[in-house]
């Protein structure tokens, strides 16, 4: 029988990798992933999970033999956070290149410089274009969810396209709430056994893989993968359908919250769209006409169904946990915008850098802004402090 | 196993891949990179197949009951002349490419 | 499948575009037909990428994977992980890679690989620079040698890299020249049959960087394993054995003036040459003598 237990997302991304039977694990461990990466080596360890655990050297061999063993036709497992994630780089994009359909849970984390062990979506943000699926989680029951389900969309012919599963460091990774976990068979029965359904490696059937392409080729292979992404929004209403039916928990690329008659709505990603629904259920009760867009996937990112859910709405309110450097706004921002005719007031607000509260202050500032301040574009670093330039003064020797 | 083989096994059959991969072997006509060509002195050749042993393109043959007991594939000859440097009995000569062979 | 669209001995094209007397092309051929078809090969970018091919057509018969430069080590031991969980303990994985991609920027990878144990064959054929970047120096570029990055000589030593797999205590690595064949092949077979991790380095000769005669390729690396400029040893359980070594060095002269790439280099660059490679060869003596 499905039943409760209570896990932190960390360990919800374990149950998930373990329930998917994964073969071969090689993970790095990164604050705040660690956990997974001990996790996964114990269980490998014990035979919870039948698999080999490679106690690889660093991230980048971390994706390197997980691409390594899943050419072979097994399903692999490895996780990562911040810099590590930014070590992975150049091999992320092979995964992606070489359609090996990793799934891969991202603890998410700022990156350096400065230093922060704490969460923002600098680490994901900077992989947007590296050919991998991006789903976001806003707690750590959906954490589970989100895994089991990238599995099918991950793996899906059509798609064939990694998928990252990131979850908000520390907010989401280390915070013990109560899941729902489903029976090994159901689980089985909704992902299916790993098949090779594309290039693999095989001495009895060899084929040499990824070999150099010329520039006649180049364009066509990488818009198969936009191919692969345009499937994956069909792929993803199929799978988030029939988990439903069979879980009863439901989810959408794009879910929204308080949409009646909306006057503002924030649009965000991850573990603060739970604090942005909880602060426009306290303005609705003062007559505020306010709700949430939760973006769920951010990759494909889902622009039609941004046209179709925000109906009348005027005003967004985009709150980027990253920071955009030198663009108009930062990335959500950038979607959003773009998105949208003209008509709709898009604002960007930068905010909870380096795992800084997005309190339920900071959101009503937001609502605040949204609904009286001006109309200007610039990004609001909403939760910025004052004499931003004065908060570091050495002695000079004269 | 949805198979590679499937490929060329059944060409009416022919499974889609997705992503960079080779899998026709083929070889390149090397041989037109020659200005030199190894001439083989069947005379004094001992058949010892120390040039069949070193020629990195693996184009040489020793015919022991041959005439022509070195038989090298010209179409891939580099004309590097390591078996004229390596031969023990000095029996290969480098001499100029003749234009069109 | 492979495609055989021009048939050839063995399992690489005859008509492969590595350079006239090339060293690496060599190695691959006696690796693999030693090896036999039940081998997946990692072949980072590079010269031996050559073998990979263009587009969908290949100088390969076996499976292979072209991946980074700096973790062939890792990808070999995901390869190797991947088969293991599927029962598949027969094959042999085996990462193919040159100096910069071994020595340099593959250390550390092919450290955690042989730190692991993972069954994987490591071959690194080195000739000595980044040859197909266009000669750029690299941590295996012997002491007094130009390159493009080493205009006036490398001011330093060659890296040790069995030092390095010795120090990790694999089961089994071995040096190997196209100098002796028969001994490279050997060691491939002997490789083949150990469990975990095992290394082959492997002199390989390069016309066009080092300045030699393509004719001289295996003249050139008959003369290192004569001066000591290469040492044919192995280790295996941590005895070290020499194959057949010089009775007497051959002044590093001998090997030097065969290339350009030494054409450059003073006195005093050529004395420390020759100091480094005595040493090494006395201190290999003695430790298989121990």
């Amino acid at each position: 029988m499905a039943h409760y237990k209570m896990l932190d997302g960390n360990c919800a991304a374990v149950e998930a990798i373990k329930m998917a039977k994964v073969k071969v694990v090689s993970a790095y461990p990164i604050t705040p992933q660690s956990t997974i990466a001990e996790k996964l080596s114990e269980i490998c360890e014990n035979g919870e999970l039948e698999a080999k655990y490679i106690r690889v050297e660093s991230e980048h061999s971390a994706m390197s033999c997980a691409i390594g063993a899943q050419l072979t036709g097994v399903r692999t497992a490895t996780a990562t956070a911040s810099v590590g994630l930014a070590l992975m780089h150049e091999v992320v994009n092979v995964a992606s290149g070489c359609r090996v359909p990793i799934v891969m849970p991202v603890v998410n984390r700022s990156l350096a410089s400065p230093w922060s062990l704490w969460c923002d979506h600098q680490d994901s943000m900077a992989e947007r274009d590296s050919g991998w699926l991006q789903l976001y989680c806003e707690n750590v029951q959906d954490v589970y969810d989100t895994m089991i389900m990238a599995y099918r969309i991950a793996e899906d012919p059509r798609v064939l396209t990694p998928a990252m599963v990131c979850l908000d460091g520390f907010f989401l990774s280390h915070s013990m709430q109560k899941v729902m976990l489903p029976e090994q068979k159901e689980v089985d029965d909704f992902i299916g056994t790993y098949k090779v359904k594309n290039l693999h490696l095989d001495p009895s059937d060899p084929i040499v893989i990824d070999n150099l392409t010329g520039s006649n080729e180049c364009t066509e292979m990488k818009y198969q993968q936009a191919i692969g992404f345009k499937n994956a929004e069909d792929v993803m209403e199929e799978v988030f359908n029939e988990f439903s039916q069979k879980f009863g928990r439901t989810k959408a690329m794009i879910e929204g919250y308080n949409l009646e008659e909306a006057e503002a709505l924030i649009v965000c990603i991850g573990s603060m769209a739970g604090t942005a629904k909880y602060v426009s259920d306290i303005l609705r009760d003062q007559g505020k006409k306010v709700g949430v867009l939760k973006i769920v996937s951010f990759r494909p990112f889902p622009y039609k169904k941004l046209r179709e859910i925000i109906g009348n709405t005027k005003k967004l309110a985009v709150i980027d946990r990253t920071t955009g450097f030198g663009g108009q706004g930062a990335p959500l921002w950038l979607e959003v915008k773009s998105a949208l005719k003209s008509d709709v007031l898009v604002k960007n607000y930068i905010a909870g850098l380096a795992g800084r509260d997005v309190n339920i202050e900071t959101i009503k500032n937001v609502y605040t802004d949204i609904l009286e301040g001006n109309d200007s574009d610039d990004p609001i670093w909403i939760d910025c402090g004052e004499n931003v330039m004065n908060i570091r003064e050495v002695l000079l020797n004269d | 196993m949805l198979n590679q083989q499937e490929t060329v096994m059944n060409k009416q059959k022919r499974f889609k891949i997705q992503g960079p991969c080779a899998y026709e072997f083929d070889s390149g006509n090397t041989g037109s990179w020659r200005i030199e060509r190894p001439q083989v002195d069947f005379e004094t050749c001992v058949k010892c197949g120390t040039c069949a042993t070193y020629c990195p393109a693996n184009v040489i043959t020793i015919e022991k009951d041959k005439e022509i007991c070195v038989d090298i594939m010209w179409d891939y000859c580099k004309g590097c002349g390591i078996c004229a440097n390596e031969c023990p009995k000095q029996c290969i000569t480098m001499v100029e490419e003749r234009c069109g062979k | 499948m492979i495609d055989i669209k021009k048939e050839s001995r063995g399992y690489i094209a005859h008509g492969v575009s590595a350079c006239a007397g090339c060293g690496m092309e060599l190695i691959l051929r006696t690796v693999l037909n030693a090896l036999g078809q039940d081998t997946t090969l990692v072949i980072p970018p590079g010269c031996s990428a050559l073998f990979c091919g263009f587009g969908k057509e290949t100088g390969l018969k076996v499976s292979t994977f072209q991946g980074n430069l700096e973790n062939s080590a890792a990808y070999a031991a995901g390869i190797r992980a991947g088969y293991e969980v599927q029962g598949n303990n027969h094959s042999t994985v085996v990462a193919f890679a040159g100096d910069g991609g071994t020595l340099d920027i593959g250390l550390q990878s092919l450290s955690g690989m042989m730190e692991r144990g993972d069954d994987v064959l490591y071959i690194c054929y080195d000739n000595e620079a980044y040859m197909n970047t266009g000669i750029q120096g690299s941590s295996a570029t012997p002491l007094g040698a130009w390159t493009t990055t080493t205009p006036t000589g490398k001011p330093v030593y060659k890296k040790d890299l069995l030092g390095i797999a010795m120090a990790h205590g694999i089961p089994y690595c071995a040096s190997a020249s196209v100098a002796n064949i028969k001994d490279m092949t050997k060691k491939v077979e002997k490789a083949k049959s150990i469990q975990g991790p095992k290394l082959l380095h492997i002199h390989c000769p390069c016309p066009t960087g080092w300045g030699s005669a393509p004719s001289k390729s295996i003249e050139v690396s008959k003369k290192a394993v004569q001066t000591g400029a290469w040492v044919l040893y192995e280790c295996e359980d941590g005895n070290i054995k020499l194959n057949n070594p010089p009775k007497e060095l051959k002044a590093v002269q001998e090997y030097t003036k065969l290339q350009k790439r030494f054409s450059g280099i003073n006195e005093e660059q050529l004395v420390a040459l020759q100091m480094g490679i005595t040493k090494n060869f006395e201190r290999l003596m003695r430790m298989q003598a121990e």
